[in-house]
This record gives C-alpha cells, structure tokens and sequence, in this order.
C-alpha cells in the first residue's frame, strides 16, 4: 500500500523502507518514523476502540501524552500491551494490533455500549451493581473484569534484560528542547557535570516539530549541531531515549532509558532497558508543554487531532492526516499549523477562530468568531458543523481537523514532593509550585516562555543561576535569534450546549459526566478524579484534566485556581515492571540457601520444600515408592527401630557469647 | 535519601537500616524503683511527629556505626547528623 499521505520534507530516511504489520495487514513507513506516523501516512486515522464506549479512536498527539492510539506493540513472549503508537519507533518487521474489541477494529461488536451511553454515565458501576450483594462475586464481577482493561498479555516470560545502573552530576537538564539544549549549552562550556536527558529518540523538542523557530536558519539543524557538540564534551552526558521518571529526596532521579525499544530483538549482552538512579546536585526541568484539546460534540472522531502535533507529523515527520484540514482554535499558535500545512501542499478547508478579531490570511479562509459544534464520519472524519458568529450553521468537508485550546506546562515532577502547581493568568495554565523538590529549577516551555527566543533565554540564564550556585564560573552564551511572537490567546474550554463533548478520551469522560458530578456533589477535584475517572490510566490526563477542572470551575461558581488541581506522582509515563525488577528476577530474586547436608541429600534423591529461603529434604523416596506417605511411613519406623538424622540447620542459630561459651552446648542445655 | 555520614561522607540510605527513635539511647536505670514502667515506656513508647524527628541509623553496609539523625518527616530534610558515640559520649557516658 504506498503512502498517500506523506509530504515533501521531513525527518525521516527515505532511502530506508521498513516494513511493517497493523492488525495483520502490511505497511510500509520509513526510517526515523513512529508507528502513528508510518499508519497516518497509510492513510490509517482509526487507530484504537475506546475503553468504555468502544468509539472508534485515532491518533490525538505526537508524543507520550497520548490518550487513543493504544495498542499492543510485537508478539511472542515479547507482546506489549497498551504502548503508545505515537512514541513506538517503527522497525523492519514490527508487529502491532489494535486492542480493546471484539471482532475487528472497524466493526467491534461492543460498540454497542455507545448506544446505552445514558445508563453507563459515571458512577454507573457503583449505583448498579449495589443489588443483590450475593451478584457481586458470582456474576457482576466476571462480567466486569472482562468488559475492563484494555490490552492483553501474552503469560509467557519475558526473554529481554533489565538492569539498573547509578549516575552523578552538577546537573540534570530534564528534556533537550530549545530550553534544555541551551542549559545544557550554558553548563556545558563552563566545565559543570551536566546530563542531558530526553524522552525522544531525536533531540529538540518542539525545535524539530516547528519550520520557523529559528529567524536565520532552521531549528532542527542547530538542534543537531548542539547536540554534536554536547556529545563531544567529556563532562556532558547526553541520553536519548530517556525518561526522567520521578523525582526523589535529595536530589536523586530516577530514570528509564530505553535501550533496545527500538529495535526487533536487543543485541547480545545488552539489556531492553535501564533503570537509572541520578544523584544530582541540583536539576532543571525543561519539560515543555502540552497542547489543551477543546471539547465540542463528538471531538473524538479518527482525524481529529491538536493542531501542535499535526505540525509535528507535517514538519518532522512529512505526514498529514487527511489533504483536507480544518483548524479550531483559540489562539494564534492553531493559526501557525494552516500555514505550515498550506505551505507543504494541503489544502485548507479553514480556520475556525473563537475570537473575533482572528488575524486574517491570504492562503485560506478564516472564520473569525466561529465555532466547531459538531462532527460527522463514523470510522474517520468527514466533516464538521459550524456555528458562524450570526447564529447560522454551516457544514464544512473535512477529512481531519486540528485542534488548540492553549499549552500547559508540563510541571509533573515538580510537584512529586506534593507541591501544589500555582495558577499562572498570564498563560491561563498552572505552572510550577513554590515548594517543588529541592534543588530543581524549571525553565522554558514548563515555567510559561511559549516562544522559542524565551524558552532559549530562560535555559541559559537558569543555568548560569545554577552555576553560580555551585561556584562554578558563569558562562554568557550567544543564543541564535529566534521567534519572540506572544501567543495571543482566549481561554476556551468547550463549546455550549453539547451532551457528548470528550473530556478525556482515554477513560470516556465527557462534559456531562462532569456535570452529573458536580449535580450529585462530587465537586472536589480528587472526588470528581474518583467518580468520572477523569485524568486517570496510562496517559494521567496530560491532555484532559484542565478540561475537567474548568467545567467544575464555571459549575461551582469559582475560578479555575480556586477549585485547585490535583497533583503528580511518579512515574511521569508507564513503566515496565521488568525495569524496576532489573536482574533480581528468576533465581536471581533471592539467594538459595543450602544446608551443609544438601549435595548429600541430593545424591540421595531427596525431595526439597522452600522455608524461606532454604532448601530442606523433605523425604527420600525409594525405588518402587510412589507416594510420600510410603516414603515417610519407612523414614519413621526406621528411625523408630535404629537411629535418624534431621538436619535442622534451616531452622536458625544460636549466638553463644561470652565467658564459658564452650560449656553451654557441651553440656546440652540449649 | 542521602545521609552525609560524619567520617565517610555522603552516603545512599540504602546503606544504612532505619532503627527508630533516637531515644532508644537512653536506657532507664534497672535499679530504678520505678524501673518496670520505665522500661515499658522505653520498650514500647515512641513519638510519631510530623516535623524534625531525632533518630537512629545502623550504617550496615558500611562502617557498622550508628548515627543520631535529626530528620523532617514531612520533607526528609536533614538537618543534623553525629556519631551515635559521640552523642553518648556528651551526655557523660563512657561509650
């Protein structure tokens, strides 16, 4: 199947095809691909089925925010359920399926619970299924426990490597986005202990993601060009593919690198991941953001996307979802994807902007002060329902659309000590706490600077605070000139009047859960958590909880900082069990203790039992007996008739000390 | 955590076993009158605060000592750390 959607552009190899299956049908994508960008390419927008309703899902983001496109990564002893097909790297031969249905992804017989979706509102488990209590155990559970969960296990052993390693240094710059790169720059040349970790496989954040970040050359190059430098640095650690997880007391992080992910099988000796422990002297987060989605009336539809990724998949990646591509925004940063998209050959069908003094374009139509109020197309988008700022309705064909409702900073470790993220007016968004864990500092994206100018200004001159700190001589570092455009914004959460707008497309939260929350006096963010499942499982709402929270906000009669948010716990995205285990698995999870008797016994044929962790002989069967009880029966007469021997050096010790220590055991009295 | 032991520097509290209360120090004289209540409290009664918390810490795979550790409990900050002996040693103690 060739690849309909690809751009011009891009990075990823085009001289290296790999092929690739997705639901046993066959694919080709290119080196440097996700597997969310390879499907979109192949003109593939349904993705997953939902966890609830078992609504058709797509791609919603780009990075490991990503709600929808869930799936089960490989087969084998080596299946992996529930990964993310939007931070998955595409591999020759990589298998994957789409998960949570019942017959296939296109026609899944459970969708059925759409259409019940008045009874399954939240709280439906509890209210229901309180009568007969005797139901519990024998039906509603085993009913329950089959329609829940989303991916499956293979029960087999994994046959990959864990390992755990340590690390030391001045500091760690958490993410190698323009901010982090900077810091890591600044740090770098004044001679500190610097590790540089990112999530993502190519470093630059939003730098590869954007075409004019820079004013005079092009923000991925100097992504490349800083990181070869960083690289070349004795004192500089540069780790992709890692994730700083949490952070811990005293300056100590912990981290996952994934070593062998992205390849079919790891090399010999080398292990799939490892599971870092820093210790550092101090620490700068430089996270980034996270695009907000809007909700309107089925905003969930395959196709529908933020508009921040779908630069990504057009800039970075060459892809777009659809050659047809509507944007809804509230802010100009929505503006930025038509143009880009424009630019690259798609064509846009327009620009819905909330507010009416949208800035205009040339290239395309923009419908200032208008809304989305509608989506149609069962298995994909088709097109969207309009309300124009006259009160008219118009439908617009559109095979995919973006959305931007804003960033928030991505703050999670910071309140892992559980500080409270304080809200920032300026950017409409909670930013970082005061007391956050000691020693880190934040910067870029993460503290509000959405320009790349500020986010390279604000890295380097956090560093240099740091520096200073650890008496290490300040370094002023010539920063590229970049874009210093404010990102004009009115905050927007959802459109009025609609009954199944998508909060939180990975658990089906919608606006009216949370007014049925609210209605039955959940108002509390951590019972409105509980009750809707709002922001919980593998994403923990880094696309939805703000949603949630404003609805609650504008219901109880409060502002948005008022109602307060929940707070962050480790780890920042899922994580192996494996990776936390490392090598204390098998018989290496403990040791095996033998008594002095055991190679004895074993030449006798004994039959041990595990106490704690020593091996005791049992019994010692003879030819011809076939069950314990013969074995034991002829042990106890014969030691009736002569003598035995039981050694009992599993049941503990006894530590004799002291003067006449010797007169103790001669004389039996133990 | 990080213990900054006093004669070993820095140390991963994985090193060490948490051995409670530091007031364990203080064993009550078993000629006491009262010395069965005594012991009772020293054997069973321990403060639980939400705030500095003075305690002790066996560096067991290190150097075997114990140290008298003055810890946040809400924020494990640490604020002070000696050498149990040393503690013993200024309250007029021979060891």
């Amino acid at each position: 199947m060739s690849q309909i959607n690809r751009l011009g552009g891009g990075q990823i190899d085009r001289t290296k095809t790999l092929n690739f299956k997705f639901d046993g049908k066959s694919f080709q994508g290119h080196d440097g691909d996700t597997l969310a960008s390879a499907l979109l390419a192949n003109n593939v927008r349904l993705m997953g089925r939902s966890f609830k309703y078992h609504r058709p899902r797509g791609v919603l983001t780009s990075g490991s925010e990503e709600p929808n496109a869930i799936i089960e990564l490989r087969d084998g002893a080596r299946q992996e359920p529930n990964t993310r097909a939007t931070t998955a790297e595409l591999f020759e031969g990589l298998t994957a399926k789409s998960q949570n249905k019942i017959g296939s992804l296109r026609f899944d017989f459970m969708a059925i619970n759409d259409r019940f979706s008045n009874f399954l509102t939240a709280g439906f488990y509890y209210k229901t299924f309180m009568w007969p209590a005797a139901f519990w155990e024998r039906v509603y559970e085993p009913i329950i426990r089959k329609a829940a969960g989303l991916g499956s296990i293979s029960f087999e052993n994994d046959p990959d490597e864990y390992d755990r390693g340590f690390l030391y240094c001045d500091l760690l710059i958490i993410g190698a986005g323009p901010s982090g790169l900077a810091a890591a720059l600044t740090a770098g040349r004044a001679g500190a202990q610097v590790i540089l970790a990112d999530e993502d496989y190519t470093m630059g954040g939003r730098l590869n993601s954007e075409r004019f970040s820079f004013v005079d050359q092009s923000g991925a190059d100097w992504a490349v060009k800083t990181v070869a430098e960083l690289a070349s640095l004795p004192n500089v650690r540069v780790m992709a593919r890692t994730t700083v997880l949490g952070a811990f007391d005293h300056g100590i992080y912990g981290a996952l690198e994934r070593v062998s992910d992205h390849i079919a099988v790891p090399e010999a000796g080398k292990p799939r991941q490892i599971l870092w422990k820093i210790y550092s002297k101090r620490s700068l987060l430089c996270a980034g953001a996270t695009e907000r989605p809007i909700a309107f009336e089925n905003n969930d539809r395959p196709g529908i996307m933020l508009a921040g990724a779908m630069r990504s998949y057009a800039n970075r990646w060459a892809v777009t979802a659809a050659h047809n591509v509507a944007i809804f925004t509230n802010n100009d940063d929505g503006h930025k994807t038509a143009t880009d998209l424009h630019a690259a050959g798609v064509s846009i069908a327009a620009v819905v902007d909330i507010r009416q003094n949208a800035p205009p374009s040339q290239d395309y139509e923009v419908i200032a002060g208008g809304q989305v109020v509608n989506s149609t197309g069962r298995l994909g988008l088709t097109s969207i329902d309009i309300s124009l700022p006259d009160g008219s309705r118009r439908t617009l064909p559109c095979g995919a659309l973006g959305m931007s409702g804003g960033w928030n900073p991505n703050i999670h470790i910071t309140s892992h000590h559980r500080g409270h993220p304080v809200w920032n007016e300026e950017i409409a968004a909670f930013g970082p706490p005061d007391n956050g864990p000691v020693g880190l500092s934040v910067a870029g994206a993460a503290l509000g600077n959405f320009t790349t100018a500020g986010a390279l200004a604000s890295g380097s001159s956090k560093a240099n605070t740091i520096l200073k700190n650890l008496g290490i001589k300040e370094n002023k570092l010539a920063l590229p000139l970049a874009e210093d455009a404010p990102a004009n914004m009115t905050p927007f959460w959802y459109v009025e009047g609609c009954s199944r707008a998508w909060l939180d497309q990975q658990n089906d939260v919608t606006v009216k859960d949370v007014k049925l929350s609210h209605q039955e006096n959940f108002v509390s963010v951590e019972h409105l958590k509980r009750y809707t499942t709002l922001g919980m499982a593998t994403d923990q709402g880094k696309t939805s909880n703000m949603g949630g929270l404003a609805i609650m906000a504008e219901l109880t009669g409060k502002t948005i900082p008022e109602v307060g948010t929940t707070i962050f716990r480790p780890p920042y995205t899922p994580t192996a069990i494996g990776a936390f285990a490392g090598r204390d698995r098998g018989t290496d999870f403990r040791p095996t203790r033998q008594s002095p008797s055991h190679k004895w016994a074993t030449e006798q044929g004994a039959v041990f039992v595990e106490v704690g962790m020593w091996l005791r002989a049992q019994w010692f069967p003879k030819a011809g007996e076939t069950h314990w009880r013969e074995s034991v029966d002829r042990e106890v007469v014969a030691t009736r008739k002569s003598v035995g021997i039981c050694d009992v050096t599993t049941l503990g010790k006894i530590d004799v000390q002291g003067a006449d220590f010797c007169y103790i055991p001669q004389q039996n009295l133990l | 955590m990080i213990i900054n032991h006093p004669i070993l520097g820095p140390r991963d509290s994985a090193e060490f076993t948490y051995m409670g209360d530091a007031a364990l120090l203080d064993r009550p004289d078993w000629q006491a009158k009262d010395a069965l209540l005594q012991f009772i409290d020293y054997g069973y009664l321990r403060d639980n605060p939400a705030g500095p918390h003075t305690e002790l810490w066996y560096h067991e795979q290190g150097d075997r000592s114990f140290l008298v550790i003055t810890r946040d409990t809400t924020t494990h900050e640490i604020s002070s750390v000696k050498l149990a002996s040393d503690v013993a040693r200024g309250r007029g103690r021979s060891k």
